[in-house]
Parts: C-alpha cells; structure tokens; sequence
C-alpha cells in the first residue's frame, strides 16, 4: 500500500476524533478562560475600548479550583463511588458472564438477551423505577426497616443515600461489563480447562491459573466501560442521592445550568476529561504488565 | 496394568462404546485405531477420567478409577490441539504440573530442564507457545504431560496437525522417548500407518467395538474381518467357496475366478461348502506378461484395466473377470522397466499359497 492511500485509510477517524473530540475540547479550554455572561452563557472575550482592542480574558476560573479542596474532595468521592461501582460490577458481572458462557448454545442467546433488555426501556425510565423502589413507604424499606426494627435498630431510609446511588449505578451499567467479559470468555478453549485438570488442578487452581488470567482484556474492557461514564455520571446522584451523594458531574451540571457559570463548568469538565485520560492511560500500562508477564 | 471392562457409553440415544474390554500391559505402546467417529477419543476421556462409563469398570493397576477426578489420576494426557497455556511460557506451561502437585521451586526448575532437554529443545523455555511451530508445540505438550512421571500417558491424534515430513520424525521420537522413559503410551490414531509403524499391540476399533487386538505385523497379515483387512494398507477382497479343506490347506474357488489353494493360519478353520473371502496384499502379488508359475503358486490372466504411478511403486489393477478388479504393486526399482504395462495389456498374475488370508464370513 501506497503511502498515500495508508494516509487516506486514517483519515475518517481522524476527522472523526477532530470534531467530536479534539475541537469541543479546545472550545472547552477557550471557555475556561473567560467569564460568565450576565445571564448565562459567556461573555465576550474582547471589548473595544477608546478604538483598541483588549482582551477579556483571567485565571479566575482556575484559582477558584485550587483555592479550597473542597473540588478535589469531590474528584475523589466520585473517583470512590466510580471504584466501588466496578468493583461490584466485576463480583457480579464475572459469574454472570462465565454462566452464560459455559452454558449451551441454545440458552445462551437468550440469556444475553435477558442481559440487554433493559436497554429497551428509556435510563432516566428506569432510575424513576429505583426511585419507586427505594421510596420510604416502598415495598423494599418497609421490609428493611421491620427486619431492623426486630433488632432494636432505629428505621433508615434507603432513598437519597450513597447505597441508592451505587446500587442504582451498579444496576445500569452491569450489562456494560458482562457483555466485554462474555465476549472474552467465549472464546477460551475448553480444552484448557481439560489440560490443567489432566495436569492435577482443582477447580479453583483452574480458575485462578488459567480461566482468570486468560480473562484479564475482557476483566480491563468492562471495568473502562463502567468506571468512564459512572465517572462523569449525574442524573443517578441527582435523582437518587439528594443532597448526601454529590458527585462531579452534579457539580459540573450545576455550574452550566443553575449557576450559570459556563467558564468554571468547564474548568471542571476539562479536569475530568484529564482524570479520566490519566486514569484509563495508568490503567493500560498495569494490564499490559500483567499481560507481558 | 490397565483393565478395561466392558465399557459401554450412550451420548442420547448413540452408543458411542458398547462394551470394549482392553488389558494393557506395563510399558506397552498401545494403539486404539480406527475411522473417525468409532469412539477412540471418548475411550481416552474415560481413561483420562473426564467422561464417566454408563457401565464397566477401569482399573488402573488394580485399583477401580471410575469416579476419581482427572486431577486425581496418575494418567496425564498430550491433547490434540495440544492445548498449551498461551499466557504461559514454556518453561511455566511444563512446571504447571509439578506445581500442582506442590514440588519445591529449585527441584521444578531442575525438572523442566530436564524435560526440555529430553524433547531436544532446551533453549525455548522463555518462549511463549504462539511463537512456537506446530512440531515445537507437540514436543512441549509431551514434555508437559511427561514431566510429572505419570503411570500412563494418553496421546490423542497427537500427530494429526503436523506436515508429512514432520510427523515422519515426531514417529521416531516418539518411539525413542517411550523406550527411554518406560511409561506406558496409550496412542490414538485413525491413520493404520502411523499406528503399524509405532505400535506394540493396535485395537482396530469400529463403531464403538473392538474388532481385533494384535501386534502390527498379525494385524497386516491376518485381518479378522473385511473391515480390518479394508481399513489397514491396500487389500484385495475376493469372494470365495471352500471346495475342501484340512488342517492347514483349504481349496477354494473363487466367484467367477476359478479354483485356488491357500494354506490356513492356525486360528483359522472352515468347513467345505462355507462362504469366505480370500485377502490378498497387493505386494503379495506377481503380475508379468509371461509368468512362469512356481510350486505352491496360483496364477491367472487378466488385462491392465488402470495404471496408478506413484514414484516408488506403480499400482496396475488387473481385470480378471466382468468386472473382478485385483491390485498388484510393482516397485520402480528400474530392474522391471521392460515391464511397463499399458491400460488393455494382457497379462498374468500370481501369488503364492501363504500370500492369501482366509476371513471366515458368516
Ligand atoms: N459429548 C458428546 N455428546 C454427544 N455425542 C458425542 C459426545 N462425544 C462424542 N460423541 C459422539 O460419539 C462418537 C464417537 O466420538 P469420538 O470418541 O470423538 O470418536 P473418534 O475419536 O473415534 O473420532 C461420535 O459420533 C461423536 O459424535
Ligand atoms: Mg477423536
């Protein structure tokens, strides 16, 4: 191949990354550096004053992220709520998609279709389902609060709650992490399996020795796929945390919409783009060790 | 030092054994033999313990195996695909057994030397198996399933992967590695070549039975049945009606052929008036223009109907009667180059009374 007709393979998803990505991001960062409208919204970024030009451009937006710790607190409560997201979405995602994996042909194909069905109905449908759930004279915290009541422990609610968000956030992004994992699993040859019970292996050295580390890519896939968007997430908190369960993306969401401050929205916005980044990149470098022995 | 009793084994409604009965001995190498879907491989799994018989027993030097775990049987098998770890090196694919098995660190890394060395490939213990060839794969896979010294190691189709010249030398090895280990080889195949060039003892199996146990050079000489002489190397299968018979000479005539005497194996007896087939190997038999018939010969005309060139041999199949086809081999050793017969040349075949081998049809 020509090394023109190699550059012009590259070209659709590079023009792809430029205006989905590359140029909303460098808007961001111009964004950044200017301040709000009066009303929302942004405001101009040079004047005329006396028939030259100045620029209406500041810091402000970014002292203001590093003059308290409250928004690194922040970074590190959703960076939390993301951690223990997926880590509940691998314990109960892995079982799942190895059922479904070993079992036979026939089933499977409706099993992963029981897996993805939820996507058939709208998210935020869904998180009012929770809501509905989770709601003080809901059918779940009634039943909580009597079994504690037997114990002599004081009711709780399950609604506006950090356990309602996770829960909430494990639920919607589950299938997100058994799809990858099945589609790993599939493919192992049983015949492994075979060779380290031939060689002396129980079950669990089975798992640990060969089912396990073979998985690792479809362990990694999944975890990205979950950790990324529960990251950023906002309508879960919002609806289901209240007050007790803020996470960055509220936050960020707030500054555009309630306190109209586009500038330091995106202030935000980019520290997330590069947490994110960073964390996905530490990521790939500790998969690729294991992998590489 | 194994004993196989009655085994039998349904997969739904299909018998896959119906009733085989083996008795290994120590240090034998033993072949199952036979066409593709005859039941080789779930003999080996049951051996091996991933498959459970329906009925019969399994003992593995006395002892009953039948419900003991793989892990538990001092059997280890070189699968066909050879199943190596691919996120494993070499040396951690052969130290998985004795891992298991909870063998110190500084014995294991003397261990796999050493069974790296005994399949002559001592420098790839870093190696991961993707960037091993086919043969290097099947030296590891043995080298893996033998390093642990099992009782017994199972071999399925082992070769069935490799090229022509490659398993031609993976043969010798493998012969040399069992007389020098002394482990007893139980060896799957459904090519009768690889099974008569390796083999102590070879059971043909068809069709989930047993259809004869013997050592190579019984099997190729006294078939049992029609599909044993079929099944290993060339064989013609001629009708025939005994005319007379004694202890150890039986007159027979061919259909449509004509009269022929054959001298009888010891196991076999048949009685006047009794339908059987004659088996004839090709090499056995002599094809000239003008053959001169020796004592104890039998020889009849017939024409060249197809010539087969296949560098070493050519095979001439010769019309005797409407429609009675036999195969003659001649080498190509240049000394018959007068002897080039053509498609519709008349010529005369012969063979002796002892080439033939009498199968008792019922
Ligand atoms: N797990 C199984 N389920 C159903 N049928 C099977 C199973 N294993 C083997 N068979 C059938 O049993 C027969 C013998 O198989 P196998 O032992 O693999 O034959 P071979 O190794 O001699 O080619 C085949 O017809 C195969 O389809
Ligand atoms: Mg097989």
């Amino acid at each position: 191949m020509g090394r023109w007709s190699r550059q012009l393979l590259t070209l659709p998803p590079t023009i792809y990354l430029l205006i989905f990505f590359a140029i909303p991001t460098v808007i961001m960062l111009f964004a950044s550096f200017r301040f709000p409208g009066d009303y929302g919204g942004l405001a101009p970024w040079y004047s005329i004053e006396d028939g030259s030009y100045a620029f209406d451009l500041t810091w402000e937006n970014w002292q203001r992220l590093f003059e308290s710790t409250i928004y690194l607190e922040l970074f590190v409560k959703s960076l939390g709520y993301a951690v223990i997201t997926t880590a509940i979405c691998l314990l109960l995602g892995y079982p799942l998609a190895l059922m479904v994996s070993r079992s036979e042909k026939k089933r499977r194909d409706l099993l992963l279709l029981l897996i993805i069905l939820p996507f058939w109905s709208n998210f935020l449908v869904r998180i009012y389902a929770w809501m509905i759930i989770f709601s003080p004279t809901g059918a779940l915290t009634m039943a909580v609060n009597s079994l504690l009541d037997l114990f002599g422990i004081a009711p709780v609610s399950l609604m506006y709650s950090p356990t309602a968000v996770i829960v909430c956030m494990v639920y919607v992004h589950l299938p997100f992490m058994v799809l990858p994992l099945y589609a790993n699993l599939e493919k192992h040859d049983p015949a492994l399996l075979d060779a380290a019970s031939d060689l002396g292996a129980s079950g669990w050295q089975r798992f640990w020795r060969v089912t396990w580390p073979l998985s690792l890519p479809g362990v990694y896939a999944g975890s990205i796929l979950v950790f990324i968007p529960v990251l950023g997430m906002f309508a879960i908190p919002d609806l289901l945390g209240g007050t007790n369960a803020i996470m960055i993306g509220n936050v960020i969401k707030q500054q555009f919409i309630e306190s109209r401050d586009w500038p330091f929205g995106s202030v935000l916005s980019i520290m997330l783009t590069i947490a994110t980044i960073a964390l996905v990149w530490l990521g790939t470098r500790s998969g690729h060790r294991v992998k590489h022995g | 030092m194994l004993e196989i009793r009655g085994i039998s084994k349904k997969f739904g409604d299909f018998e896959a054994l119906k009733g085989v009965d083996l008795h290994i001995g120590a240090g034998e190498f033993f072949t199952l033999l036979g066409p593709s879907g005859c039941g080789k491989t779930t003999l080996l799994r049951m051996i091996a313990g991933f498959e459970a018989p329906d009925s019969g027993e399994i003992l593995l030097e006395g002892k009953d195996m039948v419900g003991t775990p793989p892990e538990q049987r001092p059997v280890h098998t070189v699968f066909q695909n050879y199943a190596l770890f691919p996120h494993m090196t070499v040396a951690q694919n052969i130290a998985f057994p004795l891992q298991m098995a909870r063998v110190q660190a500084d014995e294991i890394d003397a261990r796999v030397q050493q069974a790296l060395d005994n399949v002559h490939l001592p420098d790839k213990a870093g190696a991961y198996p993707a960037a091993l060839s086919g043969g290097q794969r099947q030296r590891i896979a043995i080298a893996r399933a033998l390093v642990k010294r099992p009782r017994l190691l199972l071999l399925d189709e082992p070769l069935s992967a490799l090229d022509a010249k490659m398993r031609e030398q993976m043969q010798i090895e493998l012969i040399n590695l069992q007389k020098e280990v002394g482990i007893t080889f139980i060896y799957v195949t459904h090519d009768q070549g690889e099974a008569l060039a390796l083999s102590h003892r070879i059971a043909v199996m068809n069709q989930g039975k047993i259809a004869q146990l013997d050592q190579p050079a019984q099997l190729y000489n006294h078939p049992n049945s029609r599909f044993v002489a079929d099944f290993i190397g060339q064989c013609n299968l001629l009708e025939a009606t005994v005319t007379d018979s004694d202890r150890h000479h039986a007159d027979l005539e061919l259909h449509h052929i004509g009269p022929v005497r054959v001298s009888l194996a010891p196991a076999v007896t048949v009685t006047k008036g009794q339908r059987c087939l004659l088996t004839l190997r090709p090499e056995k038999i002599r094809i000239a223009r003008n053959l001169h018939a020796l004592v104890d010969e039998t020889h009849f005309c017939g024409k060249i109907h197809d010539t087969l060139y296949l560098g070493d041999v050519t095979v001439y199949k010769v019309e005797l009667a409407q429609g009675i086809l036999l195969e003659a081999l001649l080498a190509n050793s240049g000394n018959h180059a007068s002897e080039r017969f053509a498609v519709g040349d008349s010529v005369e075949v012969a063979w002796n009374s002892s080439a033939g081998h009498l199968i008792a049809e019922p």
